[in-house]
């Protein structure tokens, strides 16, 4: 334990942590200091003085955010002169402040409406005009009512610190100075939202919320992001079964309050005018609506007649589904439809991984130990615009922890700017760089390697020999794609025991084709050689314009089930919206099985998530997490590491979103499709914005 | 110049890099503040924020002599006000103005730490004392005649 110091705050008691600051100290205690400016993690600005308070023995008022706590300090946090002196605070942050809180976003939610409330004077001696300023547009996400800002800078350092793009600033100074977006009259930066997020007031206001409610007015759900697999907790606001807000103010999950522009914005594919909402059957050539009863009639007839016949299935799977309808369909597959063609998309060796590590323990990062780790090394992947919060949380764990960071990737990286070192690689080189970073890597004291699908087979137990040869700690993420990429795998959505791998289902001649949630035909032309196709998706995607049978599909925000982010950590999401026409993919799965009999039904048990959920807990690999910690929305770190896996047939790529795609639901996301940095590209200067 | 400064530092040279260059260039613009940016490896907004930041940096171009007049309060109690007024007159400009033939500039600055010698003026970078509106004719008709 540090060294302690005594003091006293308004009579209390009170042991802390020497050098602590006296904000935090306060706290700790349960006594707050009021403060605009002073915010945790992000460097120390002392630019409102709304912390003031009395230290005995100091002639003037100390400011609290930046005094760090001394031995025999006697702190008064309610005296007299401190609540005059914050009236003052308050009534100066007033006179230039339109009070229109009746239109403001941030009404009901507003810091400097709660401040006046508590702290304020109730009152106002300022009689001159106000000064108005129009508001301006700096992005179709970012919008800035300058005369509401009360200058706390917290915007321009969770910008430039916490998400170093460094987009915004502070021009001139004194009584005109105001924040500056990056291109004179607009932004060009990742569109994250952040400095919305962060802002106490209304002055930053969000293009796609804007106006749009009473934040009271909604309600909130928290589940996971569906966009990359990082596992990003969002708060989705509500209203009228639409949801018209995403963020993560209660800073509860794995990213704190970080969401990217995906997952603040990218909700809106949810109500996309071409979202399906009738089953769709191909008669006289087209596709026309039927009803549910009759489609899944119809896919059941064919399973069931496929079946008999001997015919042959290939069903390839989602990276976006939960882990119930992953499990329930695989093991519709090969329970009842008796076929070992299996797969999805798999963007990352996880078989080589759990093999080569098998029994190991924990070697496989959480995004906690990404958090705590001491040094990172990033191998061919764009963090910053692929895997948006690990990039977060390594820069985090660089400024204010002081973890040293390696890259190696095929171009620059946001991330080679405050790495340690940086190597380019052409790709197939990434062994030979980190070989050159050997002497650096050994003198650290723990490592955690975050790598891309470049590094897959053999190349990745080279990697892990590496790894070993280092004589120290070396945790590993496989980095996958989508919100449930680990999920598919881990769930068996994989051609183990002999099955047709994708690409071979996509070549042959099978009798059935059952894609639920993915469109591998989207760079196959022509016809689909499958005899007959099913398809489950949101949309009429390029494979479900070449279906047989469409069922819509409900997406990740109107279900609820498990999903397991890229670390192995299983989150529970929670319905946000209800839907009237699609139906949550393993309720159609559960429904197909209905029509096709009892003994099917038998088989794959009722198609409930909870029930599945707990199927899933007894029999999959590592995945007996402890229940509360999913139920009461926490991260469950899964434990596949036992026993060996067999290499399985089929190839491995990431699809190489950039921070402004996500696959199909990105071309269904109006925001995304908005801003002017979309799509963006990896590896590219440009993108580092500097 | 970035050798001065310490390893990893090299933005605490925005402000000494920018006022060389405006007196090499006369103005700071777009172009050098992002050249500034490169060379100190900071953002051409983080330099942007310094040129908006300190009142000895302009954006447009001055004249030849630049003529600044405090009216903060110790100039102000012993005439600065007034000083500052008869240099419009004198210089026919009003503040961060230039005279048609680009010789002379004025602006009212805030105290420029000479308070102990108020009211002061500063004609580009040297300091004047206990002006007077008298002296400061002398001064003005001095630097028209040197040219
Ligand atoms: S949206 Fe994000 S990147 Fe853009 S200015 Fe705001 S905080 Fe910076
Ligand atoms: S815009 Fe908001 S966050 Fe930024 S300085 Fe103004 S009040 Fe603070
Ligand atoms: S980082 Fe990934 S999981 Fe997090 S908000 Fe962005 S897309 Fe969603
Ligand atoms: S919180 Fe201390 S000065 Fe703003
Ligand atoms: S007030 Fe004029 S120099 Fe200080």
């Amino acid at each position: 334990m540090a060294e302690t110091v005594k003091l006293t705050i308004n009579g209390k008691q009170i042991e802390a942590e020497k050098g602590t600051l006296l904000i935090e100290v306060a706290r700790q205690n349960g006594i707050e200091i009021p403060a605009f400016c002073y915010y945790q993690n992000l460097s120390l600005q002392a630019a409102c003085r709304m912390c003031l308070v009395e230290v005995e023995k100091t002639p003037k008022l100390q400011v609290g955010c930046t005094l760090p706590v001394a031995e025999g300090m006697v702190v008064h946090t309610d005296s007299e002169v401190v609540r005059q002196s914050r009236k003052g605070m308050v009534e100066l942050l007033l006179t230039n402040h339109p009070l229109d809180c009746p239109v403001c976003d941030k009404g009901g939610e507003c810091e400097l409406q709660d401040m006046t409330f508590r702290y304020g004077l109730g009152e106002s001696r300022f009689v001159e005009r106000k000064q108005h300023v129009d508001e301006e547009q700096w992005s179709p996400v970012v919008y800035f009512d300058r005369p509401r800002c009360i200058m706390c800078y917290r915007c321009v350092r969770v910008c430039n610190e916490g998400l170093d793009v460094t987009a915004l600033g502070v021009g001139n100074r004194g009584v005109v100075s105001q924040i500056l977006p990056n291109f004179h009259d607009h932004l060009e930066c990742d569109e994250c939202g952040a400095c919305i997020d962060i802002c106490p007031v209304g002055a930053l206001t969000s293009g796609a919320y804007r106006y749009k409610t009473r934040p009271w007015e909604m309600h909130h759900v928290g589940t996971i992001c569906t966009h990359c697999a990082d596992g990003c907790r969002t708060t989705l606001g509500v209203r009228n079964e639409k949801i018209i807000r995403g963020n993560n103010r209660d800073s509860s999950g794995i990213n704190g309050e970080f969401l990217c522009v995906k997952g603040r914005y990218a909700f809106d594919f949810t109500e996309h005018p071409e979202r399906l909402q009738s089953p769709l059957m191909r008669a006289g050539g087209r596709l026309e609506p039927v009803s549910w009863s009759q489609a899944l009639e119809a896919v059941a007839k064919k399973f069931i007649e496929v079946k008999q016949g001997s015919g042959h299935f290939g069903v390839i799977g989602s990276c976006h589904t939960t882990n119930e309808e992953n499990f329930y369909l695989q093991k519709f597959a090969r329970q009842v439809l008796g076929t070992k063609n299996v797969d999805h998309h798999r963007s990352g060796d996880l078989a080589t991984l759990f093999d080569a590590l098998t029994d190991r323990g924990k070697v496989l990062a959480t995004v906690e130990d990404l958090a705590n780790a001491k040094a990172v090394l990033v191998v061919a992947s764009d963090l910053a615009q692929q895997h948006p919060m690990l990039a977060n949380q390594i820069r985090a764990s660089r400024r204010l922890r002081g973890a040293r960071v390696y890259t190696v990737t095929p171009g620059p990286v946001r991330e080679d700017k405050n790495a340690v070192a940086s190597v380019r690689v052409q790709k197939g080189g990434e062994l030979a760089g980190i070989e050159s970073l050997r002497d650096k890597l050994k003198a650290e004291s723990d490592l955690t390697i975050v790598f891309g699908d470049a590094i897959q087979g053999e190349s990745l137990r080279k990697l892990i020999a590496f790894g070993d040869s280092l004589g120290l700690a070396v945790k590993y993420i496989c980095l996958v794609d989508y919100s449930n990429s680990r999920g598919a795998f881990d769930m068996g959505l994989i051609p183990r025991d002999g099955g047709l791998s994708r690409e071979q289902m996509l070549a042959r001649d099978l009798d059935v084709l059952w894609v639920v949630g993915a469109n591998p035909l989207k760079e196959v032309r022509g016809e689909s050689k499958a005899g007959f196709l099913v398809v489950q998706d949101l949309f009429l995607t390029e494979t479900a314009q070449r279906a047989d049978i469409v069922l819509p599909a409900a997406s990740a925000y109107e279900k609820t089930g498990t999903v397991t982010n890229v670390c192995g950590e299983v989150q529970k999401l929670k319905a946000a919206i209800n839907v009237m026409g699609p139906k949550a993919d393993l309720e159609i799965m559960g429904l197909i099985a209905r029509e096709m009999g009892p003994a099917a039904v038998r088989t794959l048990g009722m198609w409930l998530p909870d029930k599945v959920f707990e199927e899933i807990r007894k029999t999959v690999h590592g995945y007996d997490v402890p229940m509360p910690v999913v139920a009461t929305g926490g991260a469950a770190p899964t434990m596949p590491l036992n026993g060996r896996v067999a290499a399985l047939p089929g190839s491995i790529s990431s699809a190489g979103d950039t921070l402004f795609t996500s696959g199909t639901l990105g071309r269904y996301s109006k925001v995304l499709n908005s801003v002017m940095e979309s799509p963006g590209a990896l590896y590219e200067e440009k993108g580092r914005h500097s | 110049m970035l050798a001065a400064y310490p390893e990893g530092r090299k933005r605490s040279a925005v402000v000494p890099m920018l006022i060389y260059a405006q007196d090499e260039t006369g103005a700071v613009t777009p172009e050098l503040i992002a050249e500034v940016a490169k060379r100190c490896e900071v953002e051409p907004l983080q330099v942007d924020e310094v040129v908006g930041y300190y009142s000895m940096l302009h954006r447009k171009p001055l004249g030849k002599y630049h003529v600044q007049v405090c009216t903060n309060i110790s100039c102000l109690l012993v005439g600065g006000e007034e000083l500052y007024e008869h240099a419009k007159k004198k210089l026919g400009i009003g503040n961060k103005q230039v005279t048609a033939d680009g010789q002379f500039s004025l602006e009212e600055v805030e105290c420029m730490g000479a308070c102990s010698w108020a009211p002061a003026v500063e004609i580009n970078y040297d300091f004047h004392h206990y002006v007077t509106p008298e002296r400061l004719d002398q001064l003005i008709d001095a630097l028209r005649k040197a040219n």
